[in-house]
């Protein structure tokens, strides 16, 4: 495997030239903080000639969304970007988009929703979209960013799959990062992605329907394909993410682990947290407590799987979870992680700490501190970390 | 692992110039990272940036408490506590200010290694914003070269060159001028 240059540059660009890289036909995205940077970035690509993609202007998320869907039907490669409010006014639009079987690419630069008002960064916009069927696979670093959108639409277009792909990329904590990364050649991405051949196409020459009015007789079917397309996506997932390492030597897995060898107590985290989690469970080990990391990359499907290998021997689990689920006493992958050990004979005990809300700044001392209170559990916890009252 | 801290104000270049620095290691082949901390910008509000340096890939994402350097881009910062909280002991402290260096050494003690300059002349000098609002980040990276040494002045001008959209050759003369100037506290 060839030594690449690395590259020192802010991830939001980065992902704009992964995008930039990948042969896209359309793209509409409204620039939202702390997701502006992919669009800006993206657009001056286009308009620079970099790459051949019709850039469209949209007024709202909501038409982004629709200009992508719309697109995707036509047999065009598509693109967005958004996050938080931009996210919430495509909600409606999303499991169109699924349904339809469209494998739109969007990049998620996670954001709190309102109110009160919030730029920051945490999982409260991604954790609505959830039941809405697409693929959802969040990143660590830059790197990251750059191998995961450049391997989306080779996933999304998959014959075994065709559903859209969201990738997670932190707000600000990664979006803002300027960091090193490598890039691959053009050339070897244009062997690694091949134009994208739809099963249907809208045109007007050879009218069909799509999305339409469905009654009771046929619309629980669409249902069942949705759901059993995403059920069954992990397998091929992982073969493009193989295919990956092989030709780059980076690899990615739906559940990811550090330490947890032996380990009584096995923190659990997800996108832009787990690097500084890993120098925390490097302190708890020095300290002589039993910890290890897991770390959840595929959110949607969820690795249930994968989850039960990975944590098998720990006593503890302790989720961290950067939003919440109101009601339902403790944070989205706190509850997808207990209904995963529902049915199995021994079950660790499962705690959950909401931390991160809002951009709060979460630390390696944090990570020690939960470590050391989780190692210590004797039931099921719930707690917002580090919030009073 | 190095871990710089910048306080300036909006529109100064604080976060451009964490960049740019962080581009020069990187030039040295040091794994580097800069980020703001994070926040709603406004010209004139108080900014904070940070730049990490080191041999080996970097996992650490969260902010710096307990900077080895700072660099204070406007010395009406010093007025508000704070900017030198958790820098450590001999750490470097480089000053854009126009008082003497021993007006400085007054204020923050003896503990660090104290660095001063009149950035924001030269900056002017160099046209480099306007002069109400002058943009000094380029000649305050130069003045950190000196002082600290971690990284050559060629590679601060080479990232100039790399990063900067336009008056690289300004800016460049200006890191330039600073670095020659700047004196010991």
């Amino acid at each position: 495997m060839a030594k690449r240059k690395r590259i020192g540059m802010e991830v939001a660009l980065a992902a704009a030239e992964a995008v930039g890289m990948c042969n896209v036909d359309v793209a509409a995205v409204y620039p939202i903080t702390p997701q502006s940077h992919i669009a800006e970035h993206l657009s001056e690509l286009v308009a620079d000639g970099k790459t051949d993609t019709e850039y469209v202007t949209v007024e709202s998320e909501h038409t982004s969304m629709s200009v992508c869907i719309g697109a995707s039907a036509t047999g065009a490669r598509a693109y967005t970007a958004t996050c938080s409010q931009g996210l919430m006014l495509m909600h409606e639009l999303l499991p169109i988009a699924s349904a339809m079987r469209c494998p739109i690419v969007m990049s998620v630069a996670n954001r709190p929703v309102n109110a009160p008002l919030n730029i920051l960064s945490d999982h409260s916009d991604i954790m609505p979209q959830r039941d809405s069927g697409w693929i959802v696979i969040f990143s660590e670093n830059g790197q990251e960013v750059v191998d995961l959108t450049l391997m989306a639409y080779r996933i999304a277009e998959d014959k075994d799959i065709m559903l859209p792909v969201i990738i997670g990329i932190d707000g600000f904590i990664l979006t803002h990062m300027v960091e090193p990364m490598e890039f691959p050649d053009q050339k070897e991405i244009d062997k690694f992605l091949p134009p994208y051949k739809p099963y249907a196409t809208l045109h007007p020459d050879k009218p069909l329907t799509m999305g339409a009015f469905a009654m009771p007789d046929f619309f629980p079917q669409m249902m069942k394909a949705k759901d059993m397309a995403l059920l069954n996506s992990k397998k091929t997932i992982v073969k493009v993410w193989d295919e990956w390492e092989r030709k780059f030597g980076r690899r990615y897995r739906p559940v990811e682990t550090y330490r947890t060898e032996g380990a009584e107590t096995i923190l659990v985290t997800m996108g832009s947290m787990s690097e500084t989690a890993e120098l925390g469970v490097d302190e708890l080990r020095d300290k002589g407590v039993s910890v290890g990391l897991v770390k959840i990359r595929l959110w949607r499907p969820f690795p249930s799987d994968e989850l039960k290998v990975a944590v098998k021997d720990a006593r503890v689990l302790a989720v961290m979870d950067r939003a919440v689920s109101p009601g339902t006493g403790g944070g989205p992958v706190f509850t997808d992680i207990k209904a995963v050990f529902y049915g199995e004979d021994s079950r660790p005990i499962i705690v959950n700490y909401v931390m991160g809300l809002g951009g709060v700044d979460v630390t390696v001392g944090d990570f020690v501190k939960m470590g050391e209170k989780a190692a210590k559990a004797k039931k099921e916890e719930y707690e917002f970390y580090g919030v009073m009252g | 692992m190095i871990e710089i801290r910048f306080h300036g104000r909006g529109g100064q270049g604080a976060v451009i110039g964490s960049e740019v620095l962080a581009h020069a290691f990187f030039i040295e082949d040091k794994y580097v990272q800069a980020f703001p901390a994070f926040g709603v910008e406004r010209r004139g509000a108080p900014v904070t940036a940070f730049c990490r340096i080191d041999d080996r890939q970097i996992n650490l994402r969260n902010q710096i408490y307990e900077p080895d350097h700072i660099v204070v881009l406007d010395p009406t910062l010093l007025e508000t506590a704070g900017v030198t909280q958790g820098l450590k002991k001999n750490g470097t402290i480089v000053v854009n200010g126009k008082q003497s260096p021993g007006y400085y050494t007054e204020l923050f003690g003896s503990d660090y290694q104290l660095y001063v300059l009149d950035a924001t002349s030269i900056a002017v000098e160099h046209r480099l914003g306007s002069s109400a609002n002058p943009i000094i980040n380029t000649a305050i990276l130069g003045a950190f070269s000196k002082a600290t040494g971690l990284v050559r002045i060629e590679s601060v001008e080479q990232a100039i060159d790399e990063y900067l959209p336009v008056k690289k050759e300004n800016n460049k003369k200006a890191a330039r001028a600073a670095y020659e100037r700047v004196v010991k506290g």
